[in-house]
């Protein structure tokens, strides 16, 4: 009988499937790797969309059988996990890290949206290009469903900030 | 789960799923046509995670009913009288003012829905509608911020917005009316009494009107029908051209 890979190695693998949108960041660095484990010999790695309607998902789930199935995983299963559902608090350190490197705004504390009305009152967002606190939010819809779009006063250009959702 | 084939639960379901549907249907329309570039993206956005939250509420009601439909066999293969969406979704999308009211109208009473759903005994429904409605929470506020602008706005921005409102009032009663899906539903601990979402409906858009300077209409006569499958021609138009490729091409694929 073959012997299983371990589920540490198993993990090591997922974190080297990238985002499709947001190639600097790892499926684990984004908190959707919510399980993997054993059942007998099945090895079920259960997943969570961030948004609803992100197009990312599927690709992500392809990548994940894929990059598995190359490794010699013939026995997977891949489940879908909507409770509890995805927060931006799930994101890594090194994500974070990697999303100000690559030019996105880390996304701050999680707050319950809730119903009040106005601007969503959070922690200044600091461009990630000159780190100035000078920045407007321009829409909350960005280019992925996960961004809002802002604009630095300071230095003028426009950068995406994380949303934290 | 799996339910029997008079499960009202697959009913259920698929009101839900068809309110996400056809209003995300209306608002990608809106792609390359919004007044600004950033509303361009903001209402793709919107029509996406409504596309997300109908594949989600549709493909459950196939597993329910158990009978080999899945979501895409639910969007392209009925006709309108298939569909369970209240009316109020089926509205052409008018101007941008118009679009905006009929958003802030839906959201505001998805987000409530999915509050009380999130509470849900049935567990695949209180996960979809708790993960739905964080995002519905950013619809809304988006709606609501721009019917403030809007009424708030200019002359021209108010007058349309008001027309809109004028327009859209009738459509709003039928989600907080309960028939009997609602009741057995409701009986289940699966989903909860419409009629208790009026109340804290009516105060946020009293609240919302008087920041926007717009007046509710007076007329309380309101119209009915989606829910149980009878709908405004307009639903066909909109089908049929949602529907045109899968259906006179079935083994299209990617």
């Amino acid at each position: 009988m073959k012997t299983l890979p371990a589920l540490a190695t198993v993990r090591d693998w997922l974190d080297e499937i990238e985002d499709p949108e947001i190639p600097a960041l790892s499926i684990t660095d984004l908190g959707i790797v919510r399980d993997v484990r054993y059942v007998d010999d099945v090895l079920e790695v259960a997943l969570t969309p961030t948004y609803a309607g992100c197009p990312a998902t599927q690709v992500i789930r392809d990548d994940v059988e894929r990059t598995l199935r190359a490794r010699g995983v013939d026995r997977l299963r891949i489940t879908e996990r909507l409770a509890p559902a995805w927060t931006s608090e799930w994101l890594s350190v090194r994500g974070r890290e990697r999303l100000h490197e690559y030019g996105i705004a880390p996304p701050h504390a999680a707050a319950e949206a809730g119903l009040a009305l106005g601007p969503i009152a959070s922690a200044i967002v600091r461009c990630p290009r000159c780190a100035s606190g000078e920045t407007r939010e321009q829409s909350r819809f960005g280019s992925t469903p996960c961004k809002a779009l802002y604009r630095c006063d300071a230095c003028g250009e426009p950068f995406e900030y994380f949303k934290p959702h | 789960m799996i339910a029997t084939a008079r499960d009202p639960r697959v009913e259920y379901v698929m009101r839900l799923g068809d309110n996400a549907l056809v209003l995300a249907q209306r608002l990608c329309a809106w792609i390359a046509h919004a007044p600004v570039m950033e509303e361009d993206v903001a209402l793709a956005n919107v029509s996406l995670d409504l596309f997300g939250q109908a594949r989600l509420w549709l493909g459950y009601a196939g597993e329910l009913e158990g009978a080999g439909r899945d979501e895409d066999h639910f969007a392209f293969h009925r006709a309108a009288s298939g569909f369970r969406n209240v009316l109020l979704v089926e509205r052409p999308n008018g101007d941008f003012a118009a679009t905006t009211v009929r958003g802030y109208f839906f959201d505001l009473w998805s987000y409530l829905a999915l509050g009380e759903l999130a509470r849900s005994r049935d567990e695949r429904i209180a996960a979809i509608a708790g993960k739905t409605r964080k995002e519905t929470a950013y619809h809304l506020r988006r709606s609501e911020d721009w019917l403030i602008r809007l009424g708030d706005g200019t002359p021209e921005s108010h007058a349309r917005t008001q027309h809109a409102v004028n327009d859209l009032w009738r459509y709003t009663g039928e989600p907080f009316l309960r028939d009997e899906i609602d009741a057995a539903m409701l009986d289940a601990g699966v989903g909860f009494d419409p009629a208790t979402l009026l109340d804290p409906w009516n105060e946020r858009v009293r609240s919302a009107f008087s920041a926007a300077t717009l007046a509710i209409p007076s007329d309380p006569w309101m119209q009915r029908g989606g829910k149980s499958g009878l709908h405004t021609e307009q639903l066909s138009y909109l089908l049929a051209e949602m529907q045109a490729l899968p259906r006179s091409m079935p083994e299209a694929a990617w």
